[in-house]
C-alpha cells in the first residue's frame, strides 16, 4: 500500500509568525488538470491592519541595523532560496492553476511568459544578491554635502519611509513579488505585500524562506487573498506610507485617490504595459530610492 | 534718563532671570527710514504668453492692494481656460522646437543671464516685493531677491551637466510642466520651480498667487532682456479657478505645487488615474527644540527668527518651540523681552523686523487659531505699541502653556504666532516633535555633538537645522515628510523632479 503524503497548510507569513487569515476563509488552488492541491488564506482588511501593525512594530529596529547587516541579511535570503530553489520551482509550477475570482471556474493554465520555473528561481536569487549589495552603498551615491554659500556644514542623508504597501501582479509569482520588495527592505523599509491573486503558492513558499534567513520578523509580512478586497484599505490606510504596485487603470486610480488623503508617495508600474522583470531595467539604484525620503540638516561652522 | 535695572548672576539668568538691560521707555523712538527706491509698477499688468504681454481673452482684471496700507497697486489679468490653452501650447511650441533641442551649455547662459540681470534691479525689485506681499524691506532686499538670483545662477551650471544628475541613467526632460505657488515669498517660490525646470531643459506655465503677481511679471521684463525664447516661461495670473485650468490641462507632464496640504490634497484627488507627475511641497508645523546646554542667546534669536521670520508666513517656520524644562522660565523671559524689540509696522522702513499680514483673509485666520489658543486656555503675550491704522498687522505672539492637543499646536497658523510647550527628556522631546501630520523641518538647540546627530536622525522632518533656524541655499534640497509633501527642491535632489528616467 502507498504511503498518504503529508500535506502542507499553505499559511500567510505575518509578524514572523505562520497564521491564518482571521477572517478563517479560504480560496482553492488548483493543478493545471484541475485537480484539488490546497487551501490559500483569503485575508481580510482586518488582516491587512494587523499586519501593518507589524511591520511599524519591526520598522525602528530594522532601520536601526547597519547596513552591512541589511545586506548580510538579505543575501542570507539569496541562500536560502538558493538552497531550496527545487521546492520553489515546484512551487511555481504547482500554484498555475488557481482559482480566482476573475476565472472562479477555477483551472486554466496561466502565461508563465518566457522564463521556466527554475529561471525564475534564479532571476529571484540574483536580484536578491543585486539588492544586498546595494546596501552600504546607495546612500553613497544618493546622499551629498552641500556646499552652501555662508558658514555651515550642509548634508543629506537618505531615510526610509516606514511601512510600505506592495502590490504584486498576476505574473511572475516569485521574482516579481521579489523585485518589488527587495528595494524596498534594503533601505530599512517594512512591508506589506500582497501576493499574485492567481498565483499565491510561490509568495507562501518565499515566507518560509524569509522565516529562516535572519530577517526580523515583521520586516516582510506576505499576504494573500483578493486583491479589489485589499486594494481600499492598502490606499488608505494612514500607516502605510508608501505604495508599490503593478496596477490596471482603475487600480491605480484607486490607489492614488486613498493616497491622497495621507500624502502617501505611490510608485505605480502599469498592468497593461508589459514588463520583463527578468532583466537588467527590473532592478536598480532607482528603485530603492523610490521609497526613501532624503533629510537635509544644518549646523555652523564656528567655535 | 535710561534707566538700568538690577543685575543678576549668570546661574540666576539661566533660571528666568534676565540680564541688565537699558530701559528707555519712549525716550528716543526710531525716526522713520524708507526705502525710496522706485519700483517701477505698471498700472496694469497682462499675461506673459510666447513671450509677450497679452490681454487676458475675457478681458478680466482683478485688482492688486498693498497689504500695508490696502492701497490699490496695480490690475493684474484674470486669466480663464483660453488663456491657460494658449499657454500650455506656447510652451509646448517652445519645447519642441527652441529649448528641448538647444545645448545644455546654451541654456545656461540664459539662467546665467536672468541672475545677473535680477541682481542689476535688485533694490527695485526688493521695493516691488514689499509693496506687493507686505514683507519687511530688509528681508526683500537681503533675502528674498539675492537668493533668487542665486538660484538661477546654482541651477544655470546644472544645464550642460545632466549626465551627472542620476548616476547611472540618462535622464530627459518631461516637457511642459505647470507650477503653481505661494503668497509667500512670491519671487523666490518662482525661483525654486522655474530655474531647475528650465536647467534640466523643460518649459514652463506657472501661476502665481492671486495677491502677489507683480513681482513675477515684472520678472517677465527681465526674461524678455535676456531673450529667452518665446514660451519657454509662461505667466497665467488668477485665483484657484485659474490654477485648476492648469493642472487639469492635458498638455503639462508634471504638476509643481506648493501651498496648504488641504488644497495640495485636492490637487492630488483631482489628479489621480493620470500619468502627471507631481511635487507637493506643502504645510509644516515645526518643533524647534531647545536643550538646556544650549546656548541661550543664540537659541532666542533662532527662535525669534524661526517664527517672526516673514511674519511667520513660512512654511517650515519653527511653530512649536519644545523647551526642556530646566530652562523654559529663562527662555520663556528672554523671549519676552527680544519681542519687545521688534518693530512692528511699515514693512518699507529699514527697520521694521515685521511687516504687514499678507492678505485681509490671512489675518482673519489668525486671529482665530490665537483666539483658539485663548479659549483652550493656552497664556498669550503679546507686546504692547501702536500698530498702523490701515493695513493687515498682528503683534508676535507667545503662547505658554500649550498642549499637544491644543489647535494651535496642530494647526498650521502662518502667522506670528509662536507656541510653546515643554519636555524633560530627548524621547519625549522627539515623540512630541514627531506627533504631527506634517513633516517639513524641524530646529534643534544643545551644545551636545552627539545628540544633535540622535536628534537629526530621529526627526521625521525633510530639513533639520542645528543650532540655527530658517536657512536657505540653492544646493541645499528641501521638502518635506508625511503630510508636508514629497519631492525636493534645490541641490542635487530637486533636478531629479525634473526629469525623466531613461532605461
Amino acid at each position: 500500500m502507498n504511503r498518504l503524503p503529508i500535506t502542507k497548510t499553505p499559511k500567510i507569513y505575518v509578524g514572523g509568525a505562520f497564521i491564518r487569515s482571521e477572517s478563517a476563509r479560504v480560496f482553492p488552488i488548483r493543478d493545471a488538470a484541475g485537480n484539488f492541491l490546497a487551501n490559500i488564506p483569503q485575508c481580510s482588511r482586518k488582516d491587512l491592519r494587523n499586519a501593518v501593525e507589524a511591520a511599524a512594530k519591526a520598522g525602528p529596529g530594522w532601520a536601526k541595523r547597519t547596513a552591512y547587516n541589511r545586506g548580510q541579511i538579505l543575501y542570507r535570503l539569496a541562500e536560502m532560496l538558493e538552497a531550496r530553489a527545487g521546492e520553489m520551482s515546484g512551487a511555481i509550477l504547482m500554484g498555475n492553476g488557481a482559482a480566482t475570482p476573475s476565472s472562479p471556474s477555477g483551472p486554466r493554465r496561466r502565461r508563465r511568459g518566457s522564463l521556466g520555473a527554475s529561471q525564475e528561481v534564479a532571476a529571484a536569487v540574483d536580484r536578491l544578491i543585486y539588492y544586498a549589495g546595494w546596501a552600504d552603498k546607495y546612500e553613497q551615491v544618493l546622499g551629498n554635502v552641500n556646499p552652501v554659500a555662508a558658514p555651515y556644514f550642509n548634508f543629506t542623508v537618505t531615510e526610509p519611509m516606514g511601512v510600505v504597501g506592495v502590490l504584486a501582479p498576476e505574473d511572475s509569482p516569485l521574482l516579481a513579488l521579489v523585485s518589488l520588495l527587495a528595494p524596498v527592505i534594503v533601505s530599512g523599509n517594512t512591508v506589506v505585500a500582497l501576493a499574485s491573486g492567481s498565483q499565491p503558492y510561490p509568495a507562501i513558499v518565499f515566507g518560509e524562506m524569509l522565516a529562516t534567513s535572519d530577517l526580523p520578523g515583521g520586516v516582510v509580512n506576505l499576504l494573500t487573498g483578493f486583491r479589489q478586497e485589499l486594494l481600499p484599505t492598502f490606499a488608505t490606510h494612514a500607516h502605510v506610507r508608501a505604495i508599490v504596485a503593478v496596477a490596471n487603470p482603475a487600480e491605480r486610480k484607486a490607489l492614488a485617490l486613498g493616497a491622497a488623503e495621507s500624502v502617501k508617495r505611490t510608485r505605480l508600474l502599469k498592468t497593461e504595459e508589459p514588463f520583463d522583470w527578468a532583466a537588467e531595467a527590473a532592478q536598480g539604484l532607482y528603485a530603492i530610492r523610490d521609497t526613501l525620503e532624503s533629510k537635509t540638516t544644518w549646523h555652523p561652522i564656528g567655535a | 534718563m535710561p534707566t538700568l535695572s538690577s543685575a543678576s548672576s549668570k546661574t540666576s539668568a539661566r533660571r528666568g532671570r534676565t540680564a541688565p538691560e537699558l530701559v528707555f521707555g519712549d525716550l528716543w523712538p526710531f525716526d522713520p527710514a524708507p526705502e525710496t527706491a522706485d519700483p517701477k509698477l505698471k498700472a496694469r499688468y497682462d499675461l506673459f504668453i510666447d513671450g509677450k504681454f497679452v490681454a487676458p481673452k475675457s478681458g478680466k482684471y482683478f485688482d492688486s492692494i498693498n497689504p500695508a496700507n490696502e492701497r490699490k497697486l496695480a490690475r493684474i489679468a484674470l486669466a480663464g481656460p483660453s488663456d491657460v490653452d494658449a499657454a500650455c501650447r506656447a510652451a509646448r511650441r517652445a519645447f519642441e522646437k527652441v529649448w528641448g533641442p538647444m545645448p545644455g551649455r546654451e541654456r545656461a547662459k540664459y539662467l546665467f543671464r536672468i541672475a545677473r540681470l535680477l541682481q542689476d534691479r535688485a533694490r527695485e525689485f526688493a521695493v516691488a516685493e514689499t509693496l506687493d506681499g507686505g514683507k519687511p524691506i530688509k528681508e526683500s532686499r537681503d533675502f528674498d531677491v539675492p537668493m533668487t538670483a542665486a538660484h538661477f545662477f546654482y541651477h544655470a551650471g546644472w544645464a550642460d551637466k545632466l549626465e551627472y544628475v542620476a548616476p547611472g541613467r540618462q535622464v530627459a526632460p518631461l516637457g511642459v510642466v505647470a507650477q503653481v505657488i505661494p503668497w509667500n515669498f512670491p519671487l523666490l517660490m518662482l525661483a525654486w520651480k522655474i530655474a531647475p525646470a528650465l536647467a534640466m531643459g523643460n518649459c514652463v506655465v506657472l501661476k502665481p498667487a492671486e495677491t502677489t503677481s507683480i513681482t513675477c511679471l515684472k520678472l517677465a521684463e527681465i526674461f524678455q532682456d535676456a531673450g529667452l525664447p518665446p514660451g519657454v516661461v509662461n505667466f497665467v495670473t488668477g485665483a484657484g479657478e485659474t490654477g485648476a485650468a492648469l493642472m487639469s490641462h492635458p498638455i503639462p507632464a508634471k504638476i509643481a505645487f506648493t501651498g496648504s496640504t488641504a488644497v495640495g490634497k485636492t490637487i492630488l484627488r483631482a489628479l489621480a488615474g493620470t500619468d502627471k507627475r507631481m511635487t507637493m511641497e506643502l504645510g509644516g508645523k515645526a518643533a524647534n527644540i531647545v536643550f538646556d546646554d544650549a546656548p541661550l542667546d543664540q537659541a532666542v534669536e533662532g527662535i525669534v527668527n524661526g517664527i517672526f521670520f516673514n511674519q511667520g508666513h513660512v512654511c517650515c517656520a519653527g511653530s512649536r518651540l519644545l523647551v526642556h524644562e530646566p530652562v523654559t522660565e529663562a527662555v520663556l523671559a528672554r523671549l519676552k523681552h527680544r519681542i519687545r524689540q521688534l518693530k512692528v509696522g511699515d514693512p518699507l522702513d529699514k527697520n521694521t523686523d515685521i511687516g504687514a499680514i499678507n492678505s485681509r483673509e490671512q489675518l482673519k485666520k489668525i486671529r482665530t487659531l490665537v483666539a483658539s489658543g485663548v479659549r483652550e486656555g493656552a497664556t498669550l503675550y503679546q507686546p504692547d505699541g501702536i500698530l498702523p491704522a490701515k493695513g493687515f498687522y498682528f503683534r508676535p505672539t507667545l503662547f505658554s502653556e500649550v498642549t499637544m492637543s491644543h489647535r494651535i499646536a496642530r494647526e498650521e497658523i502662518f502667522g506670528p504666532v509662536l507656541s510653546i510647550l515643554t519636555f524633560r527628556t530627548v524621547d519625549e522631546a522627539i515623540e512630541k516633535a514627531n506627533n504631527t501630520a506634517f513633516g517639513l523641518s524641524a530646529g534643534v538647540w544643545t551644545d551636545k555633538g552627539s545628540r544633535i546627530l540622535k536628534m537629526s536622525t530621529e526627526l521625521k522632518a525633510g530639513v533639520v537645522w542645528a543650532n540655527t533656524y530658517n536657512k536657505f541655499d540653492p544646493a541645499s534640497p528641501f521638502g518635506g515628510y508625511k503630510e508636508s509633501g514629497f519631492g525636493r527642491e534645490g541641490g542635487r535632489q530637486g533636478l531629479l523632479d525634473y526629469v525623466i528616467l531613461k532605461p
